[in-house]
C-alpha cells in the first residue's frame, strides 16, 4: 500500500487519530509517558511483539411493531486491551476501565506469557492508510430522532400499501460508531472511526390461516442520511412483501443432488463458507483446513476467480484499517480456479512468513484479534444470466439465503435458501419451500460450469461469527451454475 | 465490583430516573472476571484475563419506553445513561401493553441457588489441566494428527436487578469449563470433532482426562464418513443435538412469536403438540442449575411449572409485555427458559439404536434451518447409519428435513442418556420418519 498520501486524504487520517487519541486516551490520562509505560512492561523478556488497542463503541437502535416505534435503546461501551506475542502464544488482558493504572497492569498480565530477553523503549509513529473509505463523524448526524421514527413508519406504511393480507411488519434500525486507537510495539500508531448502519424490514403475511414471512434490509458504512436518500425505503419494503408472497405458494423442496443456479448478490454466502472460513490464516497455519498446504492447486473451474476485499468505499465489511492498524486491500483468494492466497493477520502471517493481508479482526477490545473476511466475492464471467437459466433442463434456483455453516476441517458446508424456484425446461417454475443445501467446499467449486457478468454484492446485512466473535462483512456473486450440490428437501 | 456496590448503581441509577420524571424504570448491572487458557500441541496459545461490567437501564414516561447501556459505571457516566434512555422515550409512541411486571409478581423468597463456586485457579494449573486434556486425545489413537487445542475457562459474575417497584436484588455466580478439539485423519480424510464439560462448580467438571479421550473418541468415529443416497428413515437425534429441537420449541411458544402470530404453534395451547409420550418440565430452583433463577429479568418469581403433559402443550413462554398482549399472565420467563426437563421415555442409548433397526443417528448439525413461522425444518448433519440395531459406517454431507408440528407428534422415545451440561436437560429423541437428502 501506498505510504504517500495525497493532503487532503492525509488530513483525514491524521483527524481520526486526533479525535481517537482525545477520546480514548487524554480522556483517560493516558500521554506517551504512560503508554511507553505500558510498553515496557508488555514487552517483557521473550516477548516478540506486542500491542496496546483502544475502542470506543455507542450505538442506537430503534424498532417499530404493530404500526408504532416501541422502542430505542442505546449502548456505550469503551475499554483497552494488551496483547503481547511470543512465537505462537498469546498473553491477553483487557479491561473497561481506561485509566494508568489498570492500562500498567493489563499490560503486565499480557507480557507474562513469555519469559527470557529484553526489549528498549520505542518511538512511536503516526500512521495511516491513504485514503477515505467511509465518512468519519456520527452516522446519524443530519438525521433527527424524529426523522427516524419516520422512516420507520415509512417502512411500514410501504408494506401494508404493498399488499392487503400484511398481518404484521417489524422494522428496525440501527446506527453504530466504532472509534479504535491501535499502539503497537513497532512503533505503529493508528486510528479509525467506523460508522455502520442498518435497516431491516420483517413482513408477516396471512392467507387463510397460513402465515408466511418476509425478510430485507440494507446498511453499511456511511451516514444514514446517504443510505436512504434514494428513496430506498419502499423498494425494500416491497422486497420483503414479495419475499412472503412468494413463499406463500411454495411447494416441498426435492431431497437429494441437483443442479444449482445461484442468483447474484446475497447467494454469495456459498463463498464465505465454501472457500472463505478454509482460506484464514490461522486454520492454514495450524494445518486443520481442508485447504491446508494447497496453494497453487486447482480448487474451482477456470472461471472462478475469488478476492477478498476491505477497501471498498461504504461497504459493511470494509475498514480503512484492520484492529492491528494494517490497511486493508483487496487479496487474491482464487485466481482461474487456482487457490492463490490466504487472509492474513500478523500473528499468523508472520508464523507463515508471509505479509498480513488487512484481515486480522476483532470484535472488540475485550477480543483477540484473528483472520477474518471482509467483503468476499467472485468476479464476473462471461455468461448472460439468462443463457444460465436456459441451459438447466431441471434442477434448482436459489435465490435467497438466510445464514451458512462450514466445518473447515471436512470442508463440508451448508447455506439455507429462503427463496428457491424449480427450473424446468430452462424456465423457472414453482417456488420452493424453505430447504438448506450441504455441499463440499475444497470440490463445489470445481463444479461450477457457468459464470455470470451480473456480479451484485449484498445490500449490506451480514454478520459473520467465528470462535465466538461477530464482525459485519459482506459477500457478493455473479449468477452462477453448480452441477451438483445436495438440496435438502423432502420431496 | 461487588454485588453490594453493583445494587448502588443501580439504586443510583433508579432514583435518578424517578427524579428525572420517569414513572417506571428497571436497571440491571453486571460484573464479570475470568480467565481463559487454551494449549495447542502441547504448548500454551493463549491467556486471556477478562474484566468487565455494565450497567442497562429501562425508563417509561407514562406508557413510552426508552433504554440504554454503558460499560462506564461511574456515577456520572450512568445518570447520562438514564437521560440517554430517557430522551429516547420520548421519541418512543404510547404503547399500552408497556412497562414493568405487576408489583405483585415480584419475587418475594430467594432460595439459595448454590450458583457460586469461584475457582482460585492460577495461570500454571490452568497449564497443567488444559495439557493433561488434550494429551489425553493426541495419545489415544495414532489417527489422532492435529488439534485445534484445549482450553480451560473459568469465571465469576456478580449481577443487580432492581426496578421502581422497590425490588431490589443481586447475587454472584460462577462458572468454569473445559473443551478439547482434534483432528483424526485417515485415507486423506480429516475430521475434527470436541468435548466439552461445563458446571458451577470446579469439582462438578468431568475430569480433564475423559474429556479429551472422548474428544479423540468421537473424531475417530467419524472417520470414514461417507455420503448416504437420498431416503426415508427413522433418526436418532444424540442429547447434544436434540437439545436444538427442544430449542426450536421454546422459540415457537415464546411471546413475541406467539403475539405476532410467527409461529407453527399459535393457538395451540391445550392442544397436543408433541407424541403422548412427550412430558417437559421447566425447574428454575435447581442447586447449580447452569438456567437456575430464582426470579426472571423483570423481577417476577419463577416457580416449577409443567410445559407439555402427555404431548399437550399446557404453557407458554411470556414476559409481562408478550403476556399482555396476548391477554394472559406472565410465566416469569422475561430472558429466556430456566432449566427444561424432557423426560425420558426410559430407553438406554442402545435399545433406542435398536429401535432404530436400519436409520440415522446424528451427532452432529450444521446451519440455522429450522423456520419458526411454518415450522419447516432442514438442517446440515453428520452421524452415522444403522443397520439391525449396529452402527455401521459414518456418514456426511447430508441433510435431515421435515416440518417440525410434524417431528413433534412423531417423537417415538426420548433416551435415558440425558446431557445436563446446559439449560436443557433431554436425552437422544428418536423421530419415527424423516427425510434424509445426499447423493
Amino acid at each position: 500500500m501506498s505510504k504517500s498520501p495525497d493532503p487532503s486524504t492525509f488530513e483525514v487520517q491524521q483527524q481520526a487519530l486526533a479525535l481517537a487519541r482525545g477520546s480514548l486516551l487524554e480522556s483517560a490520562d493516558l500521554g506517551d509517558p504512560q503508554l511507553d509505560r505500558a510498553m515496557g512492561a508488555l514487552l517483557r523478556p521473550g516477548v516478540d511483539w506486542g500491542e496496546l488497542y483502544f475502542s470506543e463503541y455507542s450505538g442506537e437502535s430503534w424498532v417499530l411493531e404493530d404500526g408504532i416505534v416501541k422502542t430505542a435503546s442505546h449502548d456505550r461501551g469503551r475499554g483497552m486491551s494488551a496483547r503481547a506475542v511470543s512465537g505462537e502464544k498469546s498473553g491477553f488482558a483487557y479491561s473497561d476501565d481506561l485509566d494508568p493504572a489498570t492500562l500498567l497492569s493489563a499490560a503486565r498480565t499480557a507480557g507474562a506469557i513469555a519469559r527470557g530477553g529484553g526489549r528498549g523503549r520505542i518511538e512511536l509513529r503516526r500512521e495511516g492508510a491513504s485514503r477515505r473509505l467511509y465518512a468519519a463523524g456520527d452516522p446519524g448526524e443530519g438525521y433527527s430522532d424524529t426523522s427516524r421514527v419516520e422512516l420507520l413508519h415509512a417502512l411500514d406504511r410501504e408494506a401494508r400499501a404493498a399488499d392487503t393480507r400484511v398481518r404484521q411488519v417489524i422494522a428496525s434500525l440501527s446506527i453504530a460508531r466504532n472509534l479504535m486507537l491501535v499502539c503497537s510495539s513497532d512503533g505503529r500508531l493508528a486510528a479509525d472511526d467506523r460508522p455502520l448502519v442498518r435497516l431491516g424490514v420483517t413482513v408477516l403475511l396471512e392467507q387463510n390461516g397460513e402465515v408466511r414471512h418476509g425478510v430485507a434490509g440494507w446498511g453499511g458504512r456511511l451516514p444514514l442520511a446517504d443510505l436512504v436518500a434514494a428513496d430506498s425505503a419502499g423498494e425494500y419494503a416491497r422486497e420483503a412483501v414479495r419475499q412472503a408472497v412468494v413463499n406463500l405458494d411454495a411447494r416441498p423442496a426435492p431431497a437429494g443432488e441437483e443442479i444449482v443456479v445461484l442468483g447474484p448478490g446475497w447467494p454469495g454466502v456459498l463463498l464465505h463458507e465454501a472457500v472463505g472460513h478454509g482460506l484464514e490464516g490461522d486454520f492454514n497455519r495450524k494445518g486443520v483446513s481442508a485447504f491446508a498446504g494447497r496453494i497453487g492447486e486447482a480448487v474451482a473451474t477456470d472461471q472462478c476467480t475469488v478476492v477478498d476485499d476491505g477497501s471498498m468505499p461504504g461497504r459493511r465489511g470494509s475498514l480503512e484499517i484492520d484492529d492491528e492498524g494494517t490497511p486493508t486491500g483487496r487479496t487474491v483468494l482464487i485466481e482461474n480456479g487456482v487457490l492463490a492466497g490466504y487472509m492474513q493477520d500478523r500473528l499468523n502471517a508472520g508464523l507463515m512468513g508471509v505479509r498480513p493481508t488487512g484481515n486480522g479482526r476483532r470484535e472488540s477490545y475485550a477480543h483477540l484479534p484473528m483472520p477474518r473476511m471482509t467483503n468476499t466475492f467472485m468476479m464476473p464471467g462471461p455468461h448472460d444470466p439468462e443463457e444460465i437459466i436456459r441451459s438447466v433442463k431441471k434442477g434448482v434456483y436459489a435465490k435467497n439465503f438466510g445464514g451458512g455453516q462450514v466445518d473447515i476441517t471436512s470442508g463440508k458446508f451448508v447455506f439455507s435458501a429462503s427463496e428457491a424456484y424449480r427450473i424446468e425446461d430452462g424456465r423457472l417454475g414453482a417456488p420452493l419451500r424453505d430447504a438448506t443445501l450441504i455441499g463440499d467446499g475444497p470440490t463445489v467449486l470445481t463444479r461450477v460450469s457457468m459464470v455470470g457478468s451480473d456480479l451484485a454484492l449484498d445490500p449490506g446485512v451480514g454478520v459473520c461469527g467465528k470462535d465466538g466473535q461477530t464482525v459485519p462483512v459482506g459477500v457478493g456473486m455473479p449468477t452462477v451454475r453448480v452441477d451438483g450440490i445436495t438440496v435438502g428437501g423432502t420431496a | 465490583m461487588s454485588p453490594n456496590e453493583l445494587s448502588e448503581r443501580v439504586a443510583d441509577a433508579l432514583s435518578y430516573a424517578r427524579k428525572r420524571g420517569a414513572s417506571q424504570a428497571e436497571a440491571s448491572a453486571s460484573n464479570n472476571t475470568g480467565l481463559t487458557l487454551r494449549v495447542r500441541m502441547r504448548e500454551v496459545e493463549t491467556l486471556e484475563s477478562h474484566q468487565d461490567h455494565s450497567l442497562g437501564v429501562t425508563v417509561y414516561r407514562g406508557q413510552r419506553r426508552g433504554s440504554a447501556s454503558t460499560s462506564d459505571l461511574s456515577s456520572g457516566a450512568v445518570r447520562e445513561t438514564v437521560d440517554k434512555a430517557l430522551s429516547l422515550a420520548r421519541f418512543a409512541a404510547e404503547d399500552e401493553y408497556a412497562g414493568l411486571a405487576d408489583a405483585d409478581r415480584m419475587a418475594t423468597r430467594f432460595p439459595d441457588l448454590d450458583l457460586h463456586h469461584p475457582w482460585d485457579l492460577e495461570a500454571e494449573q490452568a497449564m497443567e489441566l488444559a495439557l493433561e486434556c488434550e494429551a489425553a486425545a493426541l495419545d489415544s489413537d495414532p489417527r489422532i494428527s492435529n488439534s485445534e487445542g484445549a482450553g480451560v475457562d473459568t469465571g465469576e459474575s456478580a449481577f443487580a436487578y432492581g426496578n421502581s417497584h422497590g425490588f431490589l436484588q443481586s447475587g454472584r455466580s460462577s462458572s468454569h469449563s473445559l473443551s478439547c478439539v482434534v483432528l483424526g485423519e485417515q485415507d486423506g480424510q480429516m475430521e475434527r470433532d470436541y468435548d466439552f464439560s461445563v458446571a458451577r462448580a470446579p469439582e462438578e467438571l468431568t475430569p480433564v482426562k475423559e474429556v479429551g479421550e472422548s474428544a479423540a473418541e468421537r473424531t475417530i468415529r467419524r472417520l470414514g464418513a461417507r455420503k448416504i443416497r437420498s431416503t426415508r428413515a427413522p433418526v436418532l437425534f444424540t442429547p447434544r443435538v436434540a437439545r436444538s429441537l427442544v430449542g426450536h420449541f421454546c422459540a415457537a411458544v415464546s411471546g413475541r412469536a406467539l403475539y405476532n402470530r410467527a409461529s407453527f404453534l399459535i393457538d395451540s395451547l391445550d392442544k397436543p403438540v408433541f407424541a403422548d409420550r412427550v412430558n417437559l418440565n421447566e425447574r428454575p430452583h435447581i442447586p447449580r442449575g447452569l438456567a437456575s433463577r430464582a426470579y426472571d429479568g423483570e423481577g417476577v418469581a419463577t416457580a416449577d411449572r409443567d410445559l407439555v403433559c402427555g404431548g399437550i402443550l399446557k404453557g407458554y413462554f411470556l414476559g409481562s409485555y408478550s403476556a399482555r398482549k396476548l391477554g394472559m399472565e406472565t410465566t416469569g420467563n422475561a430472558g429466556g427458559a430456566h432449566n427444561l426437563f424432557l423426560e425420558s421415555t426410559g430407553q438406554s442409548y442402545e435399545e433406542l439404536l435398536a429401535e432404530v433397526g436400519e436409520g440415522l443417528v446424528v451427532t452432529e448439525m450444521m446451519g440455522q434451518g429450522a423456520n419458526t413461522v411454518t415450522g419447516d425444518y432442514s438442517r446440515g448433519a453428520a452421524g452415522y447409519w444403522v443397520r439391525d440395531g449396529a452402527v455401521e459406517h459414518a456418514v456426511h454431507e447430508i441433510t435431515v428435513a421435515g416440518n417440525l408440528k410434524e417431528m413433534f407428534r412423531n417423537i417415538a422415545a426420548i433416551g435415558s442418556d440425558v446431557d445436563r451440561r446446559g439449560g436443557i436437560y433431554t436425552g437422544s429423541i428418536l423421530i419415527e420418519d424423516l427425510s434424509i437428502a445426499g447423493a
